[in-house]
């Protein structure tokens, strides 16, 4: 387990102070002008060196984005824009760091626009946060006023910082869309290329982080990329904030090593499965958008990128939703489907048309109300919707279907069974 | 997607309250010059937050601000959901999270009392017009499910008997308190903690909290200054760090075993009276 004295987010619950002075008591801006001091690209070297991998959900090395930015400011501005549209079902972790760590945030928001040479940053927060924009603004304001940030600041790199706020679109964490709606239009995807570091917010160099991936830097150059990279495993270093929701006894946030087992996790922090481990149906390791994995996959399971990976799922933001035998896992995943048609943008016909075709085909296989030939078409549509659209949320919409047949297909014919006994002759059902 | 068009009758006008109109120039002003459409989400925001709803007038009035087409304003309230299209009960809108982490735990739940209180189908607003309600996709709160969003706050951990007395309350006109309804304090596990219980912060007990108890209330921050929600948001605000049933939980070792059903259930009793505390 991890040591209190390796957490980085020693708020996370907020018990302490979140303004200035709690936080620099923390720790928080202690040696930001030193670190400064080491030039742009240091900061990025340390970055690399510390094995950071973007915890947005993809696990792109951080550092390694960063590099993409130019090295000379042309006449184009530079801008980090830090996604704070946390909206993937299962995971509040960032929600916890803007409204009881707001200063590490800002710190890192500082920290990272030295390394890519941008003087601005937005935060894009999602809209329903309210409370989490307000106290951020608060703690910039603190900021600002203690000479922090702003024009001329202690620190020595002149540096703006603004949140702005989504107002409810899953779809705008995704980060051209991000970059769409901060421009003021709809939260569509854009084509790629042109990157976000060659053509991103307003036309200009962008780089687009997670408020968890900007947060924990200051972190690791304060106790240097040697100790983050010692924790966790190769390729997956560090430490992550858990968010473990679902049938367990005690769910909550909580930050763990990367790499820690999944049976130790949800035991020793959230109490355990909800009537014990036996009782433990599925688990969607990484928020909705990765496959669920059964029971019996569980057991010394290690929590990080590749494990996860090698396992057909994916850590994702490290949200893990615990079911228990007593879910009707098909109509848990129905509701995933369903999610991802509400939230579809709708400007790639598979994905647009996809969506609604696969969750109206779940709502029929949660009664029984279908064919058995229809689960292999089920599984050639989400193959259909994967890989064909301009974002990751076509992809994000097939991949839990596929792990519910991977995993359940006897349990989805046992209903049809069920469902045709009671019923009499297979009603067709109309293709829709 | 959601096929979301505008409400059917509209008022005659639009204008933003002199309060709300400085405050949009200095919003506009975060953004580069020429880059003024960037501020249409957070004008639109404020416009429902002083209507209680977005009207076709307040889209026109927020595209001439920005010089923006109407039809350009017009997609963005649409495409975006939290923007109410037509009116909402005026004294809660509630919003239920039913995607799958609060669905386990029993958001289906909550959708029947608002079925049983509220009105039949979201969107409707209650035949006294006081209250309505519509399932969203995930809030951010999955921890803490299942939970609501009524306005600006959270109310999470509920159960059907708990979110009636939340529901109670913003009918009696009080603000309950926000946050967790089980004695638990943000998204840390109920009970004791297994993590943070070995830093020297710990040990400083209670003064930090005092201090931030009291130094939460001067919050600097915008509530839109003069909707009626706003005056009553200002009045109640969000304090999970004062809450003195917290402190038990979060001490190691302390208070959770025979006590704390009793206690419990003393809080629940006591919501809404702490809501008219508040008011």
């Amino acid at each position: 387990m991890l040591a209190d004295k390796d957490r980085i987010f020693t708020n996370i619950y907020g018990q302490d102070d979140w303004r200035l002075k709690g936080a620099m008591r923390r720790g928080a801006w202690s040696n930001t002008k030193d670190i400064l001091a080491h030039g742009h690209d240091w900061v990025t070297e340390q970055v690399k060196a510390s094995g950071l991998r973007g915890r947005g959900g993809a696990g792109f090395p951080t550092g390694l984005k960063w590099s993409f930015m130019p090295k000379e400011v042309g006449e184009r501005p530079h801008y980090l824009v830090v996604n704070a549209d946390e909206s993937e079902p299962g995971t509040c972790k960032d929600r916890d760091i803007m409204r009881h760590e707001p200063h590490q945030l800002i710190e890192g928001c500082l920290i990272a626009s030295f390394a890519m040479r941008a003087h601005a940053c937005y935060i894009y927060v999602r809209g329903e946060f309210i409370r989490e924009r307000e106290r951020l603004q608060a703690a910039i304001d603190e900021a600002y006023e203690a000479g922090l940030i702003g024009k001329n600041n202690k620190n020595g790199w002149d540096f703006d910082c603004y949140v702005h706020h989504g107002a409810g679109a899953y779809i705008c964490g995704e980060e051209t869309a991000l970059l769409e709606s901060l421009e003021g239009k709809k939260g569509l995807p854009r084509l790629k290329p042109p990157f976000p570091a060659n053509t991103g917010l307003y036309g200009c160099p962008t780089t687009v982080n997670n408020v968890e991936s900007i947060a924990v830097v200051p972190e690791i150059l304060r106790r240097g990329a040697p100790w983050f990279a010692a924790l966790g495993k190769p390729n997956n270093t560090g430490t992550k904030l858990f968010c473990i929701s679902g049938h367990v006894n005690r769910p909550c946030n909580v930050e763990e090593e990367m790499g820690i087992p999944f049976r130790e996790l949800i035991e020793r922090h959230a109490g355990g499965v909800r009537g014990g481990w036996d009782n433990l149906l599925a688990v969607i390791p990484g928020g909705s958008s990765v496959p669920c994995i059964p029971a019996e996959t569980c057991q010394n399971l290690p929590m990080d990128f590749d494990s996860l990976r090698e396992a057909k799922s994916g850590l994702g933001t490290a949200a893990v939703i615990v079911m228990d035998r007593s879910t009707d896992i098909v109509k848990a995943i129905s509701r995933i489907a369903y999610f991802y048609k509400h939230e579809s943008c709708g400007q790639c016909t598979p994905c647009r048309e996809g969506t609604g075709w696969m969750w109206r085909v779940l709502e029929r296989m949660a009664e029984g109300n279908a064919e058995k030939r229809e689960i292999d078409m089920l599984l050639d549509v989400t193959y259909q919707v994967e890989g064909h659209t301009i974002c990751a949320l076509g992809d994000a919409a097939a991949w839990p279907v596929q792990g519910l047949i991977r995993h359940f297909r006897g349990e989805i014919e046992r209903r049809i069974d069920q469902y045709t006994a009671n019923a009499g002759a297979p009603m067709p059902a109309a293709a829709e | 997607m959601a096929v979301r068009r505008l409400h059917t009758e509209q008022p005659e006008g639009f204008a933003f309250s002199k309060a709300n109109l400085a405050w949009a120039k200095k919003e506009i002003g975060k953004y580069p010059k020429g880059r003024q459409a960037s501020a249409v989400i957070s004008l639109l925001w404020r416009a429902q937050e002083q209507e209680g709803w977005v009207t076709e007038p307040a889209i026109r009035v927020v595209a001439d601000m920005l010089d923006m087409p109407y039809i350009r304003v017009l997609e963005v309230a649409t495409f975006y959901t939290m923007f109410h299209l037509a009116p909402v009960g005026r004294k809660a809108h509630v919003q239920v999270c039913g995607t799958t982490p609060c669905m386990l735990r029993g958001a289906e739940d909550l959708v029947a009392v608002c079925k049983r209180r509220i009105a039949e189908q979201p969107h409707e607003v209650s035949a006294d017009g006081d209250f309505s309600w519509e399932e969203v996709e995930c809030l951010g709160a999955c921890v803490n499910a299942p939970m609501v969003q009524i306005f600006s706050d959270t109310y999470e951990d509920l159960t059907p008997k708990t979110f009636e007395a939340v529901l109670d309350a913003f009918a009696s006109g009080d603000q309950p308190q926000p946050g967790p309804q089980v004695e638990r304090m943000s998204s840390a596990p109920e009970g004791e903690w297994t993590t943070l219980v070995e830093l020297p912060q710990k040990a400083q007990d209670s003064k930090p909290r005092k201090a931030q108890a009291a130094s939460d209330k001067d919050e600097t921050e915008h509530p839109p200054p003069d909707s009626p929600k706003a005056r009553k948001q200002r009045k109640a605000r969000p304090k999970e760090n004062d809450k003195p049933e917290s402190e038990a939980a979060r001490t190691p070792g302390k208070a959770q075993g025979a006590t704390k059903p009793a206690k419990r259930k003393a809080k629940a009793a006591d919501t809404p009276k702490n809501g008219k505390k508040g008011t």
